[in-house]
């Protein structure tokens, strides 16, 4: 067994969320706190009133050398802050952890860059900010700015750059960094697909070099990719630590996904809406959980929930599937079928739900935006809400996930090949 | 060759320990940590120069221009109108060789107050001693001084000014000038994160400290009774100094010096320490 090199114990991180609220309180506030609280007030503490929570707790763990740990959880687990303490930008509240060797972070790329500056210059300067010695940043220069791809404009001040040119020059920076314990966050979301895969790739040398590496992602199949074991936060606390398969089963299935649901309150719904009343939408997986994480390779269940004050003529309710991006995918409507629609053809006062199931196997991975419309066709529109939801879909097991690209699509359906061999 | 170095590194016995734990009340200044990162601090000096003279459309005329102009006004109001000596030296230069330690003084308070905030973005992000930033702030003011060195040095010329042989002295008042501000600015820039306050308290207090120091006027126009409470401002014995070692006439008296040494020293160790102190809730703040 090779030695540990990262060892939590206890860790916990703790802040008062009142602090953050009025983050910048007047000197007049502080004036006054002097004297009701002499001395505390020089010190920077705030009255012990405020509401605290722990962002971390009792989080202990080991890694050794040449391990790539994964830190899986939803957002607000803790996963930013857990990188944080562990690289040193903040202070732990409690526990303690204890790292052997050079650290090097990664919570962003681009740290410091200056608009002002050229390419070369933020080169530099950037390097200098992760930690890299001047005579490191002049040897690797050339390799870096051949990574980025953005040779022609390296003497351009950055301001000019397009974002891709300035996110692919700020990743290969952070790409040359070579600590002996590497803490990632979510940097390999920058730039197209192809340079996505580039870096990718980057990351999976910097793995197969012996170097350790924390990974912290939302993209389960970066992290299935890159990692051999994972880690998943919960509410601040580590809930379970297995090979990166299991944690990822365990969380994609375990019910922690938080549940999301759209509900409209009285004054996001219009006079026009009447007597069609949305009461609220949601995604649910196949375990029956509402959800906003979905597997691709499962089918997934939308429904809406909705209530009628008044008889409609020929109404619809369907959702529309956009990217994230904002292009559309499909338009549905719960009356599609014409059994449907003639069985409906008046919907009487009541409360109903609309649900419909979209097969396994159809999206791509990503993010996803459900909107609904409640109309009669060439009557009335009575409720639209383009931008009602959200949910991911999560590719692991998905077709072609042996090969290490990210395949491009909206949809990634699994269609039956064969290959017939000719005589 | 690259797999042999990345190899070197990964050997165990090379590694250093770094234990993260909850730390409280004072605590060292962890100077060896610093000085590793001196090329951050260069590299940060270097882009803030780079920054200021790339986004200003005179660029360096401003380190020229800006004491110049400063010169004629308090030549006019206190010269012209108030009519108060300036000795043997003419009045230009009397002016002028004080105001070159003055601005490089308010400028580097005034930046590294403002560091902090300035810097949040990398605070929150990364890892590297805090106390880089501040310092590099005070560095950065250091080549509008000297531009404006160079035009004093030919305004000596132009009023045909000896030089006395005690010119080499001169940089031992700019250091002491940077001293003084970087201590001043460090208790600052760690308010400045939880008071914004301070951002428009600088302006104002940098413009008293000024009427307060001798720079259109010499420290003999001070009434004798008030000389030693007057020379509890540190920034008199700077400015006083420098003027002596650079231009001769009277030599500045000792208790100036001793105050501006003493009293410069004594709020840079304290600001160094309560940075420390401060500097485990810095990332939480901004």
């Amino acid at each position: 067994m090779s030695e540990i090199v990262v060892k939590a114990e206890n860790l916990g991180k703790q802040y008062m969320i009142g602090a953050t609220i009025d983050r910048s309180p007047t000197l007049r506030d502080a004036i006054i706190k002097a004297f009701q609280w002499p001395g505390r007030a020089l010190r920077g503490e705030t009255r012990p009133s405020k509401e605290i929570i722990w962002a971390l707790r009792e989080v202990s763990f080991e890694v050794r050398q040449g391990q790539v740990l994964g830190v899986i959880g939803r957002n607000g687990a803790g996963k930013s802050t857990l990188l944080k303490v562990l690289s040193q930008i903040t202070e732990p509240t409690e526990g303690y952890a204890r790292i052997t060797g050079r650290v090097g972070s990664l919570l962003e790329v681009g740290t410091g860059f200056n608009q002002e500056l050229t390419g070369r210059e933020n080169i530099f300067l950037n390097g200098a900010i992760l930690g890299m010695k001047r005579r490191e940043i002049q040897n690797k220069f050339d390799e870096i700015v051949d990574f980025s791809g953005v040779e022609k404009f390296i003497d351009t001040p950055v301001k000019r750059y397009s974002s891709g040119m300035y996110l692919r020059l700020a990743f290969s920076v952070a790409a040359h960094l070579e600590p002996e314990i590497l803490v990632v966050d979510e940097v390999l979301a920058v730039g197209d697909a192809d340079f996505q895969r580039k870096c990718l790739g980057k990351m999976s040398d910097v793995a197969s070099e012996g170097r350790t590496v924390l990974f912290v992602s939302h993209n389960m199949s970066a992290v299935l990719r890159l990692t051999d074991e994972a880690i998943v936060l919960e509410r601040g606390r580590m809930v379970y630590r297995a090979p990166t398969q299991e944690a990822v089963e365990f969380y994609m299935s375990s019910g922690y996904s938080q549940s999301s649901e759209r509900k409209w309150s009285p004054d996001e719904i219009p006079d026009s809406a009447a007597p069609f009343h949305p009461l609220s939408l949601r995604v649910i997986d196949p375990r029956g959980q509402t959800t906003d994480l979905v597997r691709s390779i499962e089918p997934l269940t939308v429904e809406m929930e909705y209530q009628l004050d008044a008889p409609i003529q020929g109404l619809r309710v369907g959702i529309y599937l956009l990217t994230i991006r904002g292009d559309l995918v499909f338009t549905s409507f719960d009356t599609d079928s014409s059994e449907v629609y003639n069985q409906f053809a008046t919907r009487h006062p009541g409360r109903y739900i609309s649900r419909c199931q979209i097969p396994s196997d159809f999206f791509n991975e990503g993010q996803y935006v459900l909107g609904i419309n409640a109309s009669s066709y060439r009557v009335k529109r009575y409720f639209q809400d383009e931008h009602a939801l959200t949910f991911s879909i999560d590719s692991m097991g998905a077709p072609g996930k042996q090969w290490a690209e990210v395949r491009l699509g909206t949809i990634r359906p699994r269609l039956n090949w064969v290959i017939e061999e000719q005589a | 060759m690259k797999e042999t170095t990345s190899a070197e590194r990964l050997v165990p016995s090379s590694k250093e320990t770094l234990v993260l734990k909850p730390t409280k009340g004072w605590i060292s200044l962890n100077l060896k940590d610093l000085w590793r990162y001196r090329e951050l601090v260069y590299f940060l000096t270097w882009r803030d120069i780079l920054v200021r003279y790339k986004q200003t459309l005179l660029g360096a005329t401003w380190a020229v221009l800006q004491p110049l102009m400063q010169m004629l006004v308090f030549n006019f109001l206190f010269g012209s109108m108030a009519n108060i000596s300036t000795g043997e030296i003419p009045r230009p230069i009397f002016t002028f060789s004080a105001l070159l330690p003055w601005n490089l003084f308010a400028k580097a308070l005034s930046d590294t107050s403002n560091s902090l905030v300035a810097n949040r973005n990398m605070i929150t992000k990364v890892y590297f001693p805090r106390l880089v930033v501040p310092i590099a702030s005070v560095l950065s003011g250091v080549v509008d001084f000297l531009i404006a060195f160079v035009i004093l040095i030919g305004m000596m010329v132009y009023f045909q000014v000896l030089v006395p042989a005690t010119v080499w002295l001169v940089p031992i008042f700019i250091l002491l000038a940077l001293v003084i501000a970087l201590g001043v600015g460090l208790w600052f820039s760690a308010w400045n994160l939880h008071y914004r306050d301070v951002r428009y308290f600088i302006p104002f207090l940098s413009q008293f400290w000024m009427l307060a120091s001798p720079i259109a006027y010499p420290l003999s126009e001070i009434p004798e009774k008030w000389q030693t409470l007057y020379m509890l401002n540190p920034m008199v014995g700077v400015v006083e100094g420098f003027r002596w070692v650079l231009l001769g006439g009277e030599p500045v008296p000792q208790l100036a010096l001793i105050f501006s040494a003493g009293i410069g020293l004594l709020v840079l160790i304290s600001g160094l320490f309560y940075f420390r102190r401060m500097e485990r809730t810095f990332a939480d703040m901004v």
